[in-house]
């Protein structure tokens, strides 16, 4: 089956802009597209189109407006909100031949990218300088620098270095009705003069137009890291080290944390031989100049000692490094050794409130008859419990599903938030609701009334309630009360 | 609702009570722009009330926290009623152990810093004019010093707002925790807008543990290319400076002076300045003098003489010595202007001397079209009205103006907040 009817017509205009064989419109092949990496949401878009030049980007999406034909951009799909989920009678504007290296300039330590390009090539371009990329979302060897963009994302480092937000400096934007705009001046010099559109856009999820071009900062490798693996009996016990550790002055590059659910799948798949007993893991990891590593990590040690640590190992090199980082990072994929099926959650709570949060979740789990596996960002408060099922049993996928809410639910009133890092998409636009009032998505939505008033770009995610945007108001107004004679202008 | 008659003082008096309001003076004026009325909100309900009620009445409005800033940007097309923060000035809450300050927009800077000093923590901002200066208007302003090559700016520690728009709408964005992306960024948008959207009523920060130690390199430089040498050495991997700030007050003829700020423990920054010693000790370039040391951070704020031009060049970080010479040359013939620069952060203040509107308008004009060769930009801070009358504080502010003003249409459609005081008459 080939794109509907309604479609067809704009089909061949992309064709002409793309050329024919970047265009998808055979019902088999738009259906690879039809998730990102949260497969529980899925539409099979009605058009696919594959630009690979900036100028085609805008061109697609002048089509599109000229149309008022509805589109969602993707970059890699490795998304894990279903903000790239497409539209039955829209467009999936996809970036992934937009793959270019275009600039890089070493004495302003700027890179300068195409949006298809990996989160890990942005850093592979500058690496032989003594240079990184400093996010580092678990997924970057294959996520898309775009898609980095629109969800403003993490890693596990950025409790030191900071979130995309702290390093895209400057974007080129089609907006929603086809105009190229740039954001945050030449991306070089600072403090642009104007309103920081650029904060605005980055993490907007798509809904405020397509980033042709990013400009990134790239920051010197640190010349020392030292990762330390602590035990601890208790989950309390460990997220006390964590508050010590900050309490102490220190901000590590990152410390995570793993219950012993989590060390129990991860050691199934790579024997980091978590100590016996442990009823958490920290792996506290410190970077910078050697002599302030070397002191603080002294610190730490001394803290997570004296929070009772049993089991504290130093890495004596860079292998054992890696051990200490695969069993963290192989922790989501190893939950298919111990459960079928599994639901990952992403909430963040005050640091402070971590040992509350996780025995109100193991209270919740019990309550939902499920079990839940925590491994997450200790030294954010980004939690990320893995809610463990099996889709055959009737009711479970259900249950799953309640329990993942409740846990959210549990984030908020504790002080936190509904996402800390994986966004809002499809998937949490009712949880939206619950963190904001009205006045305070009503108030959002005025952005993007101003970027895409006719609401092309990605519309019906993030927001539970869309706003219409109406007339663009002009510059000046005549107020009722004014008009009536019931108040004047002064 | 009050009646036509209604004077702009008696209509703010109606929602604020008696206290909430007084007549403005003359040193209430904005860049030259009298307003009727200094209203002081106390709440964020009355704040909501007392907005609602100037745009419905087509009363302009302009923000005011501890008025340090005031004088930045251009002059309000109008200004009746200046709406301060003065009694909205609580730090609502210090939640140390997760780093995190909540505070209203009219809290005195140095006033959060004591507070947060007590438990050895900072928000990580040295904005200049800091006496007097409310974190609220630092915020709206987007200043920011020397310290913003480690921590940023005001954008980038704020993680939770809570703004009034003008028809009285109370909004919140973003949270009390560093790590969230729900919503969009409204604190980004609110940070550096200069009170045109909306006010900015309480603002929530990321906080930084205090230094315990820091120390400061300092080198003569002899030429602005020989500062850069000496700038790039004290950013080399594996250097991690704070700080790295240039001082040149006399023009080519004398040399200036280069700082490189080291901040964190005691070894670590003992260990960082040695090394930075030992490099600029062995310059590749030539013309930087033998390196000294001081145990503190260097953050001496450069006083404007009355009546000079101060300009704020935004460049390429490795521009850095065509921008100093690009001053001077402005300048032109007159006294050399006063150089202070955030040498790797690509900020320059350029403090222009005292000389008619013509000539100082000339100045701004030949720095600016430096900037804009190399891609930056020039604003002028603070300079005499009439300077600012000569030339556009601004300067031309790129392709995005369209979509800037349909924001400021959409939050703001009366233009009943800080009419004409931003970039390009919004």
């Amino acid at each position: 089956m080939s794109t509907s009817a309604s479609l067809s017509g704009l089909a061949r205009r992309l064709a002409d802009i793309v050329g024919p064989e970047h265009v998808i419109t055979e019902r088999t092949e738009r259906r690879t597209y039809e998730s990102d990496a949260l497969a529980n949401h899925a539409v099979i878009p009605g058009l696919v189109v594959l630009p690979a030049t900036a100028e085609q980007v805008q061109a697609v999406v002048r089509a599109c407006h000229g149309t008022r034909t509805p589109f969602v951009v993707r970059g890699a799909g490795t998304g894990l909100s279903a903000g790239a989920l497409p539209i039955e009678d829209g467009v999936l504007i996809t970036l992934t031949r937009m793959r270019s290296v275009v600039d890089v300039d070493l004495p302003n330590r700027r890179v300068v990218v195409e949006p298809g390009v990996t989160n890990l090539e942005v850093t592979g371009a500058v690496s032989a300088e003594g240079l990184m990329y400093a996010p580092d979302p678990s997924s970057q060897v294959v996520c898309a620098i775009g898609g980095n963009v629109a969800e403003n994302s993490g890693g596990a480092h950025c409790l030191k270095y900071g979130f995309t937000t702290h390093h895209v400096t400057a974007l080129e934007v089609v907006l929603p009705d086809g105009a190229t705009v740039h954001l945050g001046g030449d991306g070089i010099s600072p403090d642009p003069p104007g309103y920081d559109l650029l904060g605005a856009f980055v993490g907007s999820e798509g809904t405020l137009g397509v980033a042709t071009r990013v400009t990134v900062k790239v920051v010197p490798k640190p010349e020392a890291v030292t990762t330390l693996q602590a035990a601890f009996a208790t989950i309390d016990a460990s997220g006390e080290a964590v508050s010590r550790i900050i309490g102490a002055g220190v901000v590590p590059a990152a410390v995570e944390m793993m219950d012993p659910l989590a060390m129990e799948a991860a050691e199934a798949a790579v024997h980091v031989e978590y100590p016996p007993g442990a009823g958490a893991v920290l792996l506290v990891e410190l970077d910078g100049a050697r002599e302030e590593v070397e002191h603080l990590s002294e610190r730490v040690e001394a803290v997570c000692r004296d929070r009772g640590a049993f089991d504290i190992r130093l890495a004596r090199d860079e292998a054992e490094r890696a051990l200490f980082w695969k069993g963290r990072k192989s922790a989501f994929a190893a939950m298919g050794r111990i459960a079928r099926d599994y639901y990952v959650q992403d909430g963040v709570v005050p640091r402070t409130a971590l040992p509350e949060a996780l025995q109100r979740i193991a209270e919740l789990a019990a309550e939902h008859r499920l079990r839940v596996a925590n491994v997450f960002h200790a030294g954010d408060g980004n939690l990320h419990p893995l809610v463990l099922f099996d889709a055959s049993v009737p009711g479970e996928p259900e249950r799953a599903t309640d329990l993942a809410r409740d846990i959210l639910a549990a984030c908020l009133a504790l002080g936190g938030s509904i996402t800390g890092e994986h966004g809002v998409g499809k998937d949490k636009m009712k949880d939206m609701a619950k963190m904001f009032g009205p006045d305070d998505l009503a108030t959002m939505q005025l952005v993007k009334c101003a970027f895409d008033p006719g609401r092309l770009a990605n519309p019906d995610k993030v927001f539970p309630t869309p706003r219409l945007c109406g007339e663009a108001p002009g510059p000046y107004r005549q107020h009722p009360l004014e008009r009536a004679g019931v108040a004047e202008r002064m | 609702m009050p009646a036509t008659t209604t004077s702009p003082i008696a209509a703010v008096r109606d929602v604020l009570g008696a206290g909430g309001a007084r007549d403005a003076t003359p040193a209430d004026a904005v860049l030259g722009v009298q307003p009727a009325v200094v209203a002081e909100p106390a709440s964020m309900a009355e704040a909501s009330a007392l907005l609602a009620m100037c745009s419905a009445r087509g009363l302009t409005v302009v923000p005011r926290g501890g008025g340090t800033k005031l004088a930045w940007g251009a002059p309000p097309e109008r200004a009746h009623v200046i709406v301060s923060t003065a009694r909205m000035d609580a730090v609502l809450d210090h939640a140390a152990g997760d780093l995190v300050a909540v505070v209203q927009a009219g809290c005195p800077f140095d006033r959060l810093q004591e507070r947060l000093a007590g438990a050895r923590q900072m928000l990580a901002l040295d904005p200049p004019s800091r006496e007097g200066a409310t974190v609220g208007g630092v915020t709206a302003a987007a200043a920011s010093g020397p310290r913003r090559l480690r921590y940023g700016t005001p954008r980038d520690l704020l993680i939770g707002i809570t703004v009034v728009l003008s028809d009285g709408t109370v909004a919140r964005a973003g949270g009390r925790v560093v790590k969230n992306v729900a919503g969009y960024d409204l604190g980004k948008l609110f940070a550096g807008s200069f009170g045109t959207l909306g006010l900015i009523a309480e603002l929530t920060f990321r906080l930084h543990p205090s230094p315990e130690a820091s120390h400061t390199v300092e080198v003569e430089v002899a030429t602005p290319e020989a500062a850069y040498a000496a700038v790039r050495l004290a950013v080399s991997r594996p250097l991690d400076p704070a700080t790295v700030e240039l001082r040149w007050g006399g023009g080519p003829s004398v040399s200036g002076t280069l700082r490189a700020g080291f901040e964190g423990t005691e070894p670590g920054v003992r260990a960082q300045t040695d090394r930075v010693m030992s490099l600029l000790g062995h310059p590749t370039g030539q013309g930087i003098g033998p390196p000294d040391v001081r145990p503190d951070l260097e953050d001496e704020p450069v006083t404007l003489p009355a009546g000079a031009t101060r300009v704020k060049v935004a460049h390429p970080p490795a521009a850095l010595a065509s921008a100093v010479r690009a001053a001077w040359d402005a300048a032109g013939e007159g006294r050399p202007p006063a150089l202070s620069c955030h040498a790797a952060s690509g900020v320059m203040f350029v403090d222009l001397a005292p000389s008619t509107a013509d000539r100082a308008g000339a100045a701004v004009r030949a720095v600016r079209s430096f900037a804009e060769r190399v891609g930056g930009s020039a604003v002028v801070l603070d300079a005499p009205v009439e300077v600012k009358a000569a030339v556009d504080p601004w300067g031309p502010p790129g392709d995005a103006i369209g979509l800037m003003r349909r924001v400021k249409e959409r939050f703001d459609p009366t233009r009943t907040m800080s009419p004409g005081r931003f970039v390009g008459g919004i």
